[in-house]
């Protein structure tokens, strides 16, 4: 074997890099906010005994956590525009790993919602709180809290997912690795620093859950 | 088991000798052709426009119409030989083909096995675009979205000449750049003129058409090693082809593009 590790030629494309960093960031953001967001109206939605909403809730859970996100992806940004919407790689990507991440937080926060004595609720409703305003206040915060490790490695494992959205030509991370590699033919260390990188944002994303949204979310919550 | 080992040795050399015999000798395919008034040519019919299964289950396309019209020249009857890309030297060293027209390019490699005749059709990588779009130069890509598989020799010859404010966009393999194109998400595509064919006749509704040449790299006719007089006849029929507006039409038939200047 007389291979030569030549990270120099990978790190010479650090424009390409830096932007795929970049952008694999800014989807997790964006979409790990508005999923997890949506995941509550969801939670709640499914936690209403009206029947229709429930019906809604569970079906859009239920085709979601059901099919590959690779589907989702190809089915909006190749599918849609037949229907006349057309969104940028980009956008699509963010739209793709939203709803995904919508539904399965949606299921990890009922498993929470479901967790909470009933007595809260008649104790809520004996002082005037609205219905919303029990979930908000009263079952959200404590919801979060008992799920929050399953919810932190959900949105880690749609960030390490979106790496598919190379597919559809969004150049986040993994886009970047593979042009570099189909460049030079330094497949190993391309993937090698891709592999490095995909660690380190992973474990800033979680300590950045667990120390600083943890605490926005549930800092004073005895649950 | 020995015995058997020596028969087999002996029967190989034996044919090795025969073989190697009859190519020595065998200058004069041009004379058999004739006396048996038909011709084997070996086409492609994975390869569309090129060469392709039609729905009636016959190969058709630009080959298989410049191998018939090269027949109907030598007023005989023609066989045709599917092929692959990969054994379609071979069936030509092995005397099972007289001609092969098989989007064969002419390489240093090849030109020590087999002779050429002339080119007969242009091969390229170009971008393709709708008619409504005006893209008359490189120039004309700036602030466009154009789709091209990443890695492909299209994608290397895009990225050397395109302005660098033009959108490309590289997926992982053909379909997906077809589909990115067909479904709208891009303006334009780079991709082999095979490629564009398949896609310009299966989406009408796009009218796309050839736009930019990126590379070029034309179809020669193979001919067996020596066989000159049949490569000088087939140059020939080529050349007054090219006079008459024969190929033209072909070229124009098949990839929606001129033939353009062909070296002889």
């Amino acid at each position: 074997m007389n291979v030569q590790l030549d990270l120099g030629a990978v790190f010479s494309e650090w424009p390409l890099l830096l932007k795929g960093i970049f952008l694999t960031t800014f989807m997790i953001v964006v979409s790990g906010a508005l999923g997890v967001l949506l995941g509550c109206v969801l939670a709640w939605m499914s936690s209403q005994n009206r029947g229709a909403q429930r019906a809604i809730a569970s079906l859009y859970i239920e085709v979601l956590r059901n099919t590959p996100f690779i589907v989702q992806l190809f089915f909006i940004f190749f599918g849609l525009p037949s229907l006349g919407i057309k969104l940028s790689p980009l956008a699509a990507s963010m739209l793709a790993m939203t709803i995904n991440l919508s539904a399965y937080s949606a299921e990890i926060l009922r498993a929470g919602i479901e967790s909470i004595p009933k007595g809260q609720l008649q104790a809520a409703k004996s002082l005037a709180l609205k219905p919303l305003q029990t979930y908000t206040n009263i079952v959200l915060p404590q919801a979060f809290k008992n799920t929050w490790p399953a919810l932190v490695s959900q949105i880690v494992i749609v960030m390490l997912g979106s790496s598919v959205c190379a597919q559809i030509s969004t150049e986040e991370l993994s886009y970047a690795a593979n042009l570099i590699q189909s460049r030079n033919f330094r497949a190993f260390e391309a993937f090698f620093v891709a592999t490095v990188a995909y660690l380190v944002l992973s474990l800033i994303v979680r300590s950045f859950l667990d120390r600083v949204i943890a605490k926005l979310i549930f800092k004073d919550t005895h649950g | 088991m020995n015995i058997s080992i020596k028969k087999t040795l002996l029967l190989v050399s034996a044919m090795m000798v025969l073989g190697s015999t009859q190519v020595t000798l065998a200058q004069n395919a041009l004379d058999n052709i004739q006396k048996s008034k038909l011709i084997k040519i070996a086409i492609p019919t994975d390869f569309p426009p090129y060469g392709f299964v039609g729905p009636d289950l016959q190969p058709r396309g630009l080959d298989i119409d410049t191998a018939n019209l090269i027949a109907s020249k030598l007023n005989v009857k023609v066989e045709l030989i599917p092929v692959t890309s990969a054994n379609r030297i071979p069936y030509l060293q092995t005397k099972k083909a007289d001609l092969v027209i098989a989007t064969l390019g002419k390489n240093a490699e090849r030109e020590k096995v087999i002779d050429f005749a002339s080119a007969y059709s242009p091969f390229y990588q170009a971008v393709f675009a709708p008619k409504s779009l005006n893209v008359k130069t490189f120039a004309d890509l700036s602030g466009k979205t154009v789709a091209v598989t990443r890695g492909a020799m299209e994608d290397q010859e895009l990225t050397k000449v395109a302005p660098s404010n033009v959108d490309i966009r590289r997926f992982e393999d053909n379909n997906a750049t077809v589909a990115a194109f067909v479904s709208g998400q891009t303006q334009m595509i780079a991709t082999g003129a095979s490629v564009a064919a398949n896609v310009i006749q299966q989406n009408p509704q796009i009218g796309a058409e050839y736009k930019l040449l990126l590379k070029d790299s034309p179809n020669f006719i193979g001919v067996a090693k020596g066989e000159d007089a049949l490569r000088l006849k087939v140059d020939e029929i080529i050349s007054t082809a090219k006079k008459s507006g024969d190929l033209e039409k072909l070229s124009q038939k098949w990839l929606g593009r001129s033939m353009g200047n062909l070296p002889e």
